[in-house]
């Protein structure tokens, strides 16, 4: 593959600029190439006029990597963030894999940077060191004096543009181990003056995501879909979509999970599709009610847990909770819910030249769709491109396991003769009804508390609707039968409970599920934090203190979760609210990071909450970009507060009952007050940005309801007692 | 049907059945893709164009009725209140992914033209249709009230 990227890359080059040096590719699949432009190593790209690209495996969705890669670059090969551009790489695990992920290349569990933070540093300082090592062959001087900054190589008495040593620094080996600065060094890494690359073209609308492509002579296909989860099309009847102009045809899809229509148009597509009716076979069809899959849910939590997650001993757990002075229990509830990122799911198909195809799409998980693409068409893995273009929002959406979409797009693109482009569109109704849900889940914890208020025991079962099992990710991911994403959080928080025992029940798959903006922490955060402030409550001891109680082992675990609840709780003027307010806390660790928030709001449960402020605290170790991990918590806490306060994926006979934003309604503006975070200096290897935000933010609003008003144990909370102004 | 539209500055023949929505007749016949389809139902704002300088949900307008009507989008912004609003965009990093961008900058100018200097509240109502899957909504608050600033200084 390395071999043929490079090729095309010498044709492209040849056309573009005569003057070709020498291409080709090494052994180790390392590209050096001496034309223009010149690739250095699979992360950087220099140009002869001296244009510096970074090269970003991981896709753009907002979470910031398109900005956090390249300064990554810039830093270590001494540029400035201004002369730096960036490009998404191609579809290759053999150099682009997440470097958490195993052989796969893809973008998830908040790993960008902490995955890419040692690789990009390195591949920006070896491009350093072959360009300082060619100016210093061409000036006779000592490389050892030279260094670069601000795109100039500097030193021995000479200063020249990197752009006179790029054909010369091609042609050399990278060095195996460059030297990194020292974070006294640090330019740009951990400077929040630092923009954002994307924000001017976002700005002006001139951002291409998939949506946006327009390929010449393109059919656009929507998807009819069964109005059940797993029903079968049999047939079709397209006679008033005739009349449609711009409607080409409809077909079944080949695995008969929807008929695909084809149109000149998005809005002829949309169109037809509404005058086609389908014939459907819903013998294997979805007929629960999301009441039935609640009452399942509920009994399992309710019975003997299947599986032992800690291996913490029940009875042992259950007598110490049975016999402690106070016992709390609680059961809770949470629902289906949607991703429904802003740009609906889309990618386009087309075929090469040379035979193979090239897929379009805000690729989330390349190596995925590359698979789903190289089966469904029966090619090898070279002949597939993968063009990753921006995403508009993912939260998880765009990365199934399934390749859903993509392969939704393949089928279609099959039916057809593959002279003209397929687009797949999806529209918002699709996009809310057609499944990949964040399961339902439900909890039952039982704490005993002795006459001190301590925690003497912790009972903790969990059902749910498994997301990994089933999936490619189940070796990984699954371990002695327990999905880790249904129960992480809970025993493996940094908290140091006695006597705790956490158990896990599966219940059959009502509807697909999978990861949504932080995973399991979207519900364990909410139970383990809600339950504490409650034990705490009881304890009559403030919430603060009771949880820093609970983390006086000495690990470093615990000093980071301690440190971020004390930064909040003092940012936040915690047990200062003013007259008229509540405030609540909550703190979490997730993707290796720790995050604590403390939610004010006025009202009450009964009169109507407004959220005032939210004030945060995080620790993610070094902090690469600053003010994108603060953009990231604003976001996190929005994301996590707009879904509890009012959505919920609801479903009558198997068929869902919401459609649209009127019925799934996104945070608004005015929902929130103000957001103030705040990060802890750091200095160790940077973890999780993109979903840490999101875990504390709903417990934390809980407790600060709870203060005037009820436990919320049921989402989302407008369907369970809170009203909101 | 043979309409002719006046978008950004220039007159534009198109073909488009009645009842087509202008956001469609901008995104794939003009290929001007800045406005953006997020929801179909004029509950997200992504769509935002200015109709006579009013901000309209083009996703909910259709095309035989803005015929002789001034129709901007996004690429055909031209004021001092948009460049404003654009540059305060920037300063701030309002964005992140970016897709419902182009409606809040519409919606924004729109905002600043009627009401120059809005309380935090008036932005808040004004914007309450667009938006932000991200969150981004701190930003672009605080970004129209440096946009305000801005014209004002």
């Amino acid at each position: 593959m390395t071999l043929k990227t490079s090729r095309r890359g010498f044709l492209k080059s040849a056309a573009a600029a005569a003057a070709v040096l020498y291409v080709g590719a090494r052994p180790d699949g390392a590209l050096a190439a001496g034309s223009a432009p010149a690739q250095l190593n699979p992360f950087v790209k220099i140009d002869a006029d001296g244009t510096v690209t970074a090269i970003v495996k991981h896709f753009e969705k907002g979470q910031g990597p398109a900005t956090g890669l390249t300064t990554l670059i810039a830093e270590e090969l001494g540029v400035s963030m201004e002369d730096i551009q960036y490009e998404f790489a191609p579809s290759d695990p053999s150099r682009y894999a997440n470097l958490a992920f195993g052989q796969f290349q893809g973008t998830g569990g908040s790993t960008a940077i902490a995955n890419s933070f040692m690789q990009y540093r390195q591949a920006g300082a070896a491009a350093r060191e072959m360009l300082i090592n060619a100016a210093a062959k061409a000036w006779g001087a000592d490389a050892g004096a030279l260094s670069i900054e601000d795109g100039m190589v500097t030193g021995a008495g000479q200063k020249a543009p990197i752009a006179d040593f790029v054909a010369a620094a091609a042609q050399m080996e990278a060095p195996a181990e460059p030297r990194l600065k020292d974070p006294s060094e640090f330019r740009l890494i951990g400077n929040a003056s630092v923009r954002r690359k994307d924000s001017l073209p976002k700005t002006n609308g001139t951002a291409q995501y998939a949506m946006d492509l327009h390929l010449p002579n393109q059919m656009v296909v929507v998807i009819a879909r069964s109005p059940r989860m797993g029903g079968l099309a049999t047939g079709f009847d397209d006679a008033d979509a005739k009349a449609v102009k711009g409607y080409i045809r409809a077909a079944v899809l080949p695995n008969k999970a929807g008929v695909a229509v084809y149109a000149e148009d998005t809005w002829a597509a949309f169109q037809a599709r509404e005058a086609i009716s389908v014939d459907w076979d819903f013998s294997a069809a979805e007929t629960r009610s999301s009441d039935q899959i609640r009452e399942e849910l509920m009994a399992a939590v309710n019975s003997d847990p299947t599986y032992n997650v800690n291996g913490a001993d029940r009875a042992a757990t259950e007598a110490l909770v049975d016999g402690a002075d106070t016992v709390l229990e609680r059961t809770f509830y949470f629902p289906l819910l949607a991703h429904a990122p802003m740009e609906p799911l889309t990618c386009t198909i087309e075929a090469n030249e040379d035979g193979g195809i090239t897929l379009h799409d805000g690729a989330q998980m390349p190596t995925g769709p590359h698979f789903a693409m190289a089966e469904i068409f029966q090619l090898p893995m070279e002949k597939i491109r993968i063009n990753t273009m921006l995403a508009g929002g993912s939260f998880g959406r765009r990365a199934t396991p399934t390749a859903d979409y993509q392969v939704e797009a393949a089928l279609a693109f099959v039916l057809t003769d593959r002279t003209r482009p397929v687009k797949l569109v999806w529209s918002r109704e699709d996009d809310i009804t057609a499944g990949y849900y964040r399961p339902a889940v439900a909890h039952k914890v039982r704490i005993g508390l002795d006459a001190a208020g301590n925690i003497a025991g912790w009972d903790h079962r969990v059902a749910a609707q498994s997301i990994i099992k089933g999936t490619a990710f189940e070796p990984m991911l699954v371990h002695n039968g327990v999905d880790h994403s249904s129960v992480e959080g809970i025993g493996d928080s940094p908290y140091q409970i006695p006597g705790q025992h956490v158990g896990l029940t599966d219940i059959a798959k009502a509807t697909t599920v999978l990861w949504w903006r932080s995973v399991g922490h979207t519900h364990t955060a909410y139970v383990m934090e809600t339950m504490l402030d409650e034990a705490a409550q009881a304890a009559g001891r403030d919430p603060v203190e009771f949880r820093l109680a609970l983390l006086k082992g000495g690990t470093a675990d615990q000093q980071r979760l301690a440190g971020v609840l004390q930064l909040a709780a003092d940012k936040g003027n915690w047990g200062k609210a003013p007259a008229g307010r509540s405030q609540g806390i909550a703190v979490h660790k997730s993707f290796g990071s720790y995050v604590a928030e403390v939610v004010e709001i006025s009202g009450s449960a009964s009169d109507g909450v407004k959220i005032e402020k939210v004030t945060c605290a995080v620790d993610c170790g070094l902090a690469v970009n600053p003010d994108v991990v603060k953009a990231q918590m604003e976001g996190g806490i929005g994301y996590g507060l707009g879904h509890v306060m009012r959505d919920e994926i609801t479903l009558t006979d198997g068929v869902v009952d919401q459609s649209n934003f009127p019925d799934y309604e996104p945070l608004r503006i005015g929902d929130i007050g103000a957001i103030e975070v705040h990060i802890m200096p750091s200095a160790e290897m940077p973890t999780g940005a993109g979903e840490p935000g999101t875990p504390p933010s709903a417990p934390a609003l809980a407790n600060a309801i709870a203060v005037t008003g009820p436990r919320v144990t049921a989402l989302p909370m407008n369907q369970n007692g809170v009203d909101f102004v | 049907m043979a309409l002719s539209l006046k978008l950004n500055g220039k007159t534009h023949e198109v073909d488009a059945e009645p009842g087509t929505p202008l956001l469609w007749v901008i995104r794939d016949e003009l290929k001007l893709t800045g406005t953006k389809f997020g929801c179909g139902v004029a509950a997200c704002g992504a769509c935002t164009v200015h109709l006579d300088g009013e901000p309209v949900r083009s996703c909910q307008t259709f095309v035989e009725d803005v015929e002789g009507a001034e129709i901007t989008t996004i690429e055909g912004l031209n004021s001092n209140v948009a460049e404003a609003v654009q540059a305060a965009w920037v300063e701030l990093d309002v964005v992140q992914c970016g897709y419902c961008q182009s409606g809040q900058v519409m919606s924004a100018v729109g905002l600043l033209t009627d009401n120059p200097k809005p309380t935090v509240e008036e932005i808040d109502d004004y914007m309450n249709g667009n938006a932000c899957r991200c969150a981004t909504y701190q930003r672009i608050r605080a970004a129209i009230q440096r946009a305000s600033d801005m014209m004002e200084a």
